[in-house]
């Protein structure tokens, strides 16, 4: 796998493979690179921000508390798309339990007033 | 007349963290803000990233916000006014406003603050060529309309240029159900982020291709598409090798130019590289008691830098209305050498330590970065990498300056 290192502004370009059952980075300036690409390769994880719209309009965002998968991401933004809040929120209220199986809420980022 | 002793223009970070860093010393405060909330565009920054310098984590951009709009409303010594545009700013400090709530306003401050922040290059400031169809949009628009009025522009997308605000919208499109097709930057480097380009782009599969512009748009009433063609060294598409893409919208990433047109008619000086006005340490214009922070000033990267401007803009125009802002000298700071801009450009203060900030005009490896005063060396400083797109800092001790400041990038 080829990745860029976001750890810092260098972005060295990664490669990282599977030898002999140890994951191996070559490319990276750096520990930092190192760590990163083994994340990467083996369980990328990523925040999901998105937006929730209101039953009767409006739209409020949301992010997932943790970390997820990233391979559950496309999972989560489309609960997200499908999901209609019917009640007002506040900053930090779970809006959504357990995106696409992974656990972990959607909370909401700003102040949402049902309609 | 209502006066006040320091009134701030804008209530975004920069006017926020300004309001704050003025009430340190007890002043009158009050924050004109023209939106119907405190906040400016982070509010429709919903995706994570901001805060990790200033506040040690990962916020989004609406709880950036509200962590500083919280404090604003709890102060008690801040007067804000929403929906309150201002029309008019004279040099005797007389803000001039209107509002729905309070109509027409005549302010009369002992210090300002400018926060109005910065506003988009359009397809106009680009001078792109070929028919005026709908869907063409600023990045910062189509965010608006998405993540605050909850209206998708298109669906199917090209971008042009890669700053970081189109990146998040290649995403947020994609996340709305889009075809982000392709991403163009007319330059062979990225003004975006790293991180924007992994997270945005790579996570999704979205095309960038470096060195490559739009040459015309078509479309009668919607675009129906654009024709593309890779420029040389030199910026000139190569027309030979012209194509086209299909798509409804395309949206400009293509630079912000600070929004200083309220200083038209007024003496404060502005910078021809930032379009931000001149300033000295305490982020103090031309005009005495007239002071500048945040993307007004000079387009930032990170909102936290940002905060930081603004807090030391506040504070010294809360100073300067109490009578007790000191400035015994004025030495100029000049960049070259690769030094696009450093900001400030004056430095007044003869003790304590002073941050430059400023911007490269290329990507450089391994490159020390010099202040001399005088000739003398203050400061050295090693960098691993520096690009256009993040702005640097190196911070001085002021007591060792004897005259006029250069900051440049060493020879090798």
């Amino acid at each position: 796998m080829n990745t860029t290192c976001i750890m810092c502004p260098i972005g060295c370009a990664l490669s990282v493979k599977e030898e002999g059952g140890a994951v191996v980075v070559s490319g990276n300036g750096c520990m930092r690179g190192q760590k990163y690409g083994i994340s990467e390769f083996t369980c990328p994880m990523r925040v999901v921000t998105t937006l929730i719209k209101g039953a009767a309009g409006g739209v409020v965002s949301v992010k997932t508390k943790e970390p997820i998968p990233k391979s559950l991401v496309p999972a989560a933004l489309k609960e997200a798309a499908a999901f209609r809040l019917q009640k007002s929120v506040h900053t930090g209220e779970v809006v959504i339990e357990d995106v696409a199986g992974s656990g972990v809420p959607f909370v909401a980022t700003a102040e949402f007033e049902a309609k | 007349m209502t006066e006040f002793d320091v009134v701030i223009i804008g209530g975004g970070p920069a006017g926020m963290a300004a309001a704050l860093g003025a009430r340190k010393k007890g002043v009158s405060v009050a924050i004109l803000e023209r939106d119907t909330r405190l906040g400016g565009i982070l509010n429709q920054c919903i995706h994570n990233g901001f805060g990790l310098h200033y506040f040690g984590e990962e916020l989004t951009g609406p709880e950036y916000a509200a962590r500083f709009s919280k404090q604003v409303k709890e102060d008690g010594g801040i007067s804000v006014f929403l929906e309150a545009m201002v029309l008019s700013l004279s040099e005797d400090k007389i803000v001039r406003a209107v509002s729905p709530t309070e109509g027409y306003l005549e302010i009369k401050a002992k210090a300002i603050v400018l926060a109005m922040g910065c506003r988009e290059r359009s397809s106009g400031a680009i001078a792109l060529a070929g028919t005026r169809p709908a869907g063409i949009y600023t990045a910062g628009a189509a965010q608006r309309l998405s993540n605050i009025s909850g209206c998708l522009v298109g669906k199917e997308v090209v971008i042009l240029g890669s700053g970081d605000i189109g990146l998040i919208m290649a995403r947020r499109m994609t996340a709305e159900g889009a075809k982000v097709k392709l991403v163009m930057e007319i330059m062979p480097f990225s003004s975006g982020l790293k991180r924007n380009i992994v997270q945005c782009l790579n996570d999704f599969d979205i095309p960038l291709r470096y060195s490559t512009t739009v040459t015309r748009v078509e479309g009668k009433n919607r675009l129906t598409g654009v024709y593309i063609a890779p420029v040389d060294e030199k910026l000139r598409p190569d027309l030979s090798k012209e194509e086209f893409i299909p798509c409804d919208t395309l949206l400009l990433s293509v630079g912000l130019i600070p929004e200083n047109d309220l200083l038209t008619g007024t003496s404060v000086a502005i910078s021809p590289i930032t379009k931000g006005a001149v300033v000295d340490e305490h982020r103090q214009t031309s005009l005495a008691g007239v002071f500048s922070a945040g993307n007004v000033l000079h387009v930032h990267d990170l909102v936290d830098n940002v905060s930081e401007e603004a807090l030391i803009a506040g504070e010294a125009a809360a100073l300067y209305a109490l009578g007790e802002l000191k400035g015994d000298r004025s030495f100029a700071v000049e960049p070259s050498g690769g030094v696009r801009y450093a900001l400030p450009q004056r430095i007044t203060a003869a003790e304590g330590k002073v941050k430059i900030y400023f911007r490269v005009d290329k990507v450089y490896k391994g490159r020390t970065v010099a202040v001399t005063s005088l000739g003398e060396v203050v400061k050295r400083k090693k960098t691993a990498v520096m690009a256009p797109g993040e702005m640097q800092n190196v911070e001085i001790d002021a007591s060792l300056l004897k005259g006029d400041v250069k900051i440049f990038l060493e020879e090798q």
